[in-house]
């Protein structure tokens, strides 16, 4: 059988505005103390308004057209009304009917190839509380508390048309997404934080009949890996199925972390009727034409803005300016760099493989390493003073201590001896003390070399040129 | 003698007895009267300095009060205490009003009499058989029987004017957006406003002109600074008044209503006025339209009362079963009415049907006053058509909705409306409606202080005030 994949993405994103949607309570929420970020507002006391915070409009707006959506001049709040004990108002303001934006698009680079991802449509509304269960689970639970710090935190649903075709794909989109978050600097964009969030609807064309599988809609990817992990899990659930001839139920599923499945949540049966209505605490938002243009004057040079400039000006490998411009920091480490080295390739090659890895495990804070670092890194190679193995071997210290690699390499001894007359002195002395291995060697056995370059090596602790070793053995042997 | 004083009889005296005088007052009648929730205790009662120092005022007890519990007159809110001040309270504070008690109201501001509180009926000081109107009928009640010299209600379909009708009072819904929502719990939030029920109509202006104006908490209301004082005594010599003829096609009409109504017009002609009947297709949907939006944004206003946050909370095994019985026993039938019926109308297989048709109705009801209003400098309407009733006599929801008959159409058009007593019916007070343009507030009024200047029924143009015998 030949099966397609169709996947549409539900994003959401935790603007990081200072202020709520709604009320003047920071937007910035992670791990405080329960319930401290809170007012009459956004705990829906009896009689509380909610007012609209200009800068997450300006926030929603920007990303509208870094997604090339069209704004809407006009759009309106509407309220999603349904029971649960994180949402105080039991309702959540959103927009339903009158949408911020419609229409865009994101392309996404998949295997060397650009693939266009169409944007539905791009909405404001407010984040819910959290609870938190006294027990093992939720059913399980002796009772539930309710921090209702996040009640209000603005957020940005995004929903793209169906076009994605595989969960690599999904991840792809999200990862960009996220890319472009960043250098908005309109959200932190981590998953693990919950500032980005996504839920997919997942659905398996069966092409040799024609027939369309159920969509099933999965929840709980709280991390890219998982976004890719539950959906090639979902992928492969729905295949088996339409093997078997059957189908899946319409449901939505939630990503299981202990089991690594996907596991029912809620059945089509138990779908809400949400009964949205125009808000009538809020008058429409009405975005004029010179708002839209400031704000598009105001919009930073995009990933794949600078991955082309990054190509184009320094004549790199598209890999590698899509690499370096994935995080607008590293891109403009990377400009820093080679306008001191004046070498884009080498800089690349150093950041993308020996600083990319150390970036990994470096927790957060400021960055110890410097353009300084890389220039000088660059320089000393070039002028053979240090080997690219031992330029490999200083870099953690370098990336985790911020010393200059002429400093680790003097304290370390690891400086390059290209001195000839030394390297000859020593040459001549391991040749004395082998005899053996010279008349080897003369007999016809020439790849005994390696064997007095080790020694000469050993006795320098590896800072010989290793070239400047072999032509000078050569000629002592052969002369 | 307190109980018939005006803000502006205060104005004119030593003011630092008047809060003793007023809780004495509420003392000696409110056991019978019935007119407030909550009563402070002289202690507890802030006075700021203002130019309204010590004047004792009353609040309608779904408007907020901080550390003062506030009820809506529900058991799902009867210890709720908010920590905040709407923002009417915080200007009548600021003004130095004294704040000396929260009054009655049908539940959630849901009726027009009062007898839906969850907790007592309010009596009419004019008759204490009769209901005082509703839903503002305690601060109604307190004004007329002169617990307070003045008082806050709210206004959603009919609340402040009709209960002023009648007890025989002033009572104004201004335009909508003109004075601050914060703090007033909602009910319809498109349709309510706050609006002053007092003894003059010279006083409803002097707490329009405190309590009018944008508020950055409330996005809904407008930026505009109203004169309301300097043109109330100007007359109406010129002005055109619009009588829809819905008034006269109205069989429920009472006939000494209908009387007074008459009258009034020929005062009005009398005093320089043209008054001419005008059709308003539109106007007799007002009440079925009011009876599918009111709902509908009352079920969502509504929803927060889940027993989550504050409140009453009936403890159940789960979640659904706490939520279902929390506001089954917190809220009382006419709430559970409504909720359930605008639940209904929001919901996707009916909303096109209920909820967007009433919106367009709402529409061209607006379409069609604006019309009227662009040749006409007011409409005017008796407040209801008939006056207090006995207490318990109306039980068919439907009779009792047929009561809003008049007062509806301002708010789902957002344009201003006063209600002044003009004589009785049946020993009764009655009310006439003055309505305006959208932000001609100040012109209802100066025609509201002609009427009530010029009335027979008044002496020395004062309204007259009933003696609550206990």
């Amino acid at each position: 059988m030949r099966f397609k994949t169709v996947i549409g993405l539900e994003i959401h994103v935790q603007l990081s505005t200072e202020t709520k949607a709604f009320c003047s309570c920071t937007a910035n929420v992670f791990e405080i103390p329960a319930n401290t970020a809170v007012c009459p507002v956004c705990t829906g006391q009896p009689g509380a308004l909610p007012v609209v915070n200009a800068e997450m409009v300006d926030y929603a707006i920007k990303l509208a057209l870094a997604l090339n959506c069209k704004v809407n001049e006009y759009s309106r709040f509407d309220r999603k009304n349904y029971f649960y004990p994180d949402l105080p108002k039991g309702y959540q303001i959103s927009q339903y009917f009158y949408p911020l934006a419609v229409g865009g698009h994101l392309d996404i680079d998949v295997d060397g190839t650009t693939k266009r991802v169409r944007i539905r449509r791009l909405h404001l509304e407010e984040d819910a509380g959290k609870l938190m269960h006294e027990g093992d689970s939720i059913t399980q639970a002796r009772y539930s508390l309710v921090d209702m710090n996040r009640c209000g935190v603005p957020l940005v649903e995004i929903v793209t048309e169906p076009d994605l075709s595989s969960p690599r794909e999904a991840r792809i989109f999200t990862e960009k997404l996220r890319s472009i978050l960043r250098y908005l600097k309109i959200s932190s964009g981590d998953m693990e934080k919950g500032a980005l969030r996504c839920d997919a609807n997942i659905s398996i064309v069966d092409l040799d009949r024609n027939v369309s599988s159920n969509r099933v809609e999965v929840k709980n990817m709280n991390s890219f890996k998982f976004i890719e992990k539950a959906l090639e899990y979902e992928e492969q659930r729905i295949k088996e199925a339409l093997v078997r001839g059957e189908n899946v139920e319409k449901e939505t599923r939630g990503w299981d972390l202990s089991t690594k499945t996907t596991v029912s949540m809620r059945g089509k049966e138990e779908e809400s009727d949400y009964r949205y209505f125009p808000e009538p605490d809020i008058p429409p938002i009405v975005v004029s034409k010179e708002r839209i243009e400031k704000l598009k004057l105001s919009l930073p040079e995009l990933p794949d803005q600078k991955k082309q400039r990054f190509a184009r000006e320094y004549g790199l490998p598209e890999y590698d300016a899509s690499v370096l411009t994935a995080d607008e920091s590293i891109a403009n480490f990377f400009e820093a760099c080679v306008r001191l080295s004046g070498k884009p390739k080498e800089t690349s090659n150093w950041i993308m493989t020996e600083m990319l890895r150390e970036m990994k495990e470096f927790e957060s804070g400021e960055l110890k390493i410097k353009p300084e670092h890389i220039a000088e890194l660059i320089r000393l190679v070039d002028r053979g003073e240090i080997s690219i193995k031992t330029a490999k071997e200083i870099f953690p210290e370098m990336f985790r201590t911020g010393k200059m690699p002429i400093q680790i390499v003097e304290e370390r001894g690891l400086k390059q001896l290209s001195d000839e007359h030394a390297i000859v002195e020593i040459a001549r002395k391991v040749l004395e003390e082998n005899p053996h291995v010279v008349s080897q060697y003369k007999s016809g056995k020439t790849n005994v070399i390696s064997f007095f370059v080790g020694q000469v090596m050993k006795q320098t602790k590896g800072t010989a040129n290793p070239k400047l070793v072999n032509d000078v053995l050569r000629r002592l042997l052969e002369g | 003698m307190f109980q018939k004083m005006t803000i502006e009889d205060c104005l004119e005296v030593e003011r630092q007895d008047l809060v003793k005088e007023s809780l004495k007052e509420i003392e000696r009648v409110d056991k019978v009267l019935k007119s407030f929730i909550t009563v402070l205790d002289e202690e507890r009662i802030e006075i700021d300095e203002g130019p309204f120092k010590g004047i004792p005022i009353a609040i309608k007890d779904n408007i907020v009060t901080k550390d003062v519990r506030t009820t809506c007159a529900s058991k799902i809110l009867e210890n709720y205490v908010p920590p905040y001040d709407a923002t009417v309270v915080r200007k009548l504070k600021k003004a130095g009003f004294a704040i000396v008690g929260k009054t009655n109201l049908d539940e959630f501001a849901m009726g027009s009499s009062t007898e839906r509180s969850a907790f007592f009926v309010t009596r009419n000081p004019w008759d204490l058989s009769c209901v005082p109107g509703g839903s503002s009928g305690g601060s109604a009640a307190a004004v007329a029987s002169g617990e307070v010299v003045a008082a806050l209600g709210s206004d959603t379909g009919g609340s402040v004017r009709q209960p002023a009708a009648f007890c025989g009072i002033v009572g104004f819904k201004p335009t909508y957006g003109l004075v601050s929502r914060y703090g007033l719990v909602a009910f319809a939030s498109s349709l309510d406003q706050i609006g002053p029920m007092t003894k003059s109509v010279k006083d409803a202006a002097i707490l329009m002109q405190i309590i009018h104006g944008r508020d950055p908490l409330d996005s809904t209301t407008v930026d505009v600074k109203m004169d309301f004082l300097s043109h109330i005594e100007q007359g109406i010599e010129g002005f055109r008044f619009a009588v829809p003829v819905e008034v006269y096609e109205y069989e429920g009409l009472d006939k000494e209503v209908a009387e007074r109504f008459e009258e009034c017009i020929k005062l009005i002609e009398k005093l320089g006025g043209k008054v001419e009947r005008v059709k308003i297709p539109t106007l007799k949907y007002a009440v079925a339209t009011y009876y599918v939006i009111a709902p509908a944004e009352a079920s969502s206003n509504l929803a927060r009362y889940d027993g989550v946050k504050y409140g009453l909370r009936v403890e159940k095994s789960g979640l659904k079963e706490t939520y279902s019985v929390t506001r089954t026993m917190g809220f009382g039938e006419e709430v559970r009415r409504r909720i359930v019926l605008g639940t209904f109308t929001l919901s996707a297989t009916y909303y096109e049907a209920y909820f967007n048709k009433a919106q367009k109705v709402r529409r061209l009801l607006a379409n069609d006053l604006s019309s009227v209003f662009d040749q006409f400098d007011a409409i005017l309407t008796p407040t209801s058509p008939i006056p207090a009733f006995k207490i318990g006599s109306i039980t068919d929801p439907l009779a009792y909705y047929l009561m809003d008959v008049f007062t509806t159409f301002a708010n789902l058009a957002g344009v201003p409306a006063l209600s002044v007593p003009f004589g009785f019916a049946q020993g009764l007070p009655v009310g006439v409606q003055v309505v305006g343009k959208r932000f001609e507030d100040p012109k209802v009024l100066r025609i509201g202080r002609s009427i009530e200047k010029f009335s027979p029924y008044n002496e020395n143009g004062r309204i007259p005030l009933p003696v609550v015998r206990v």
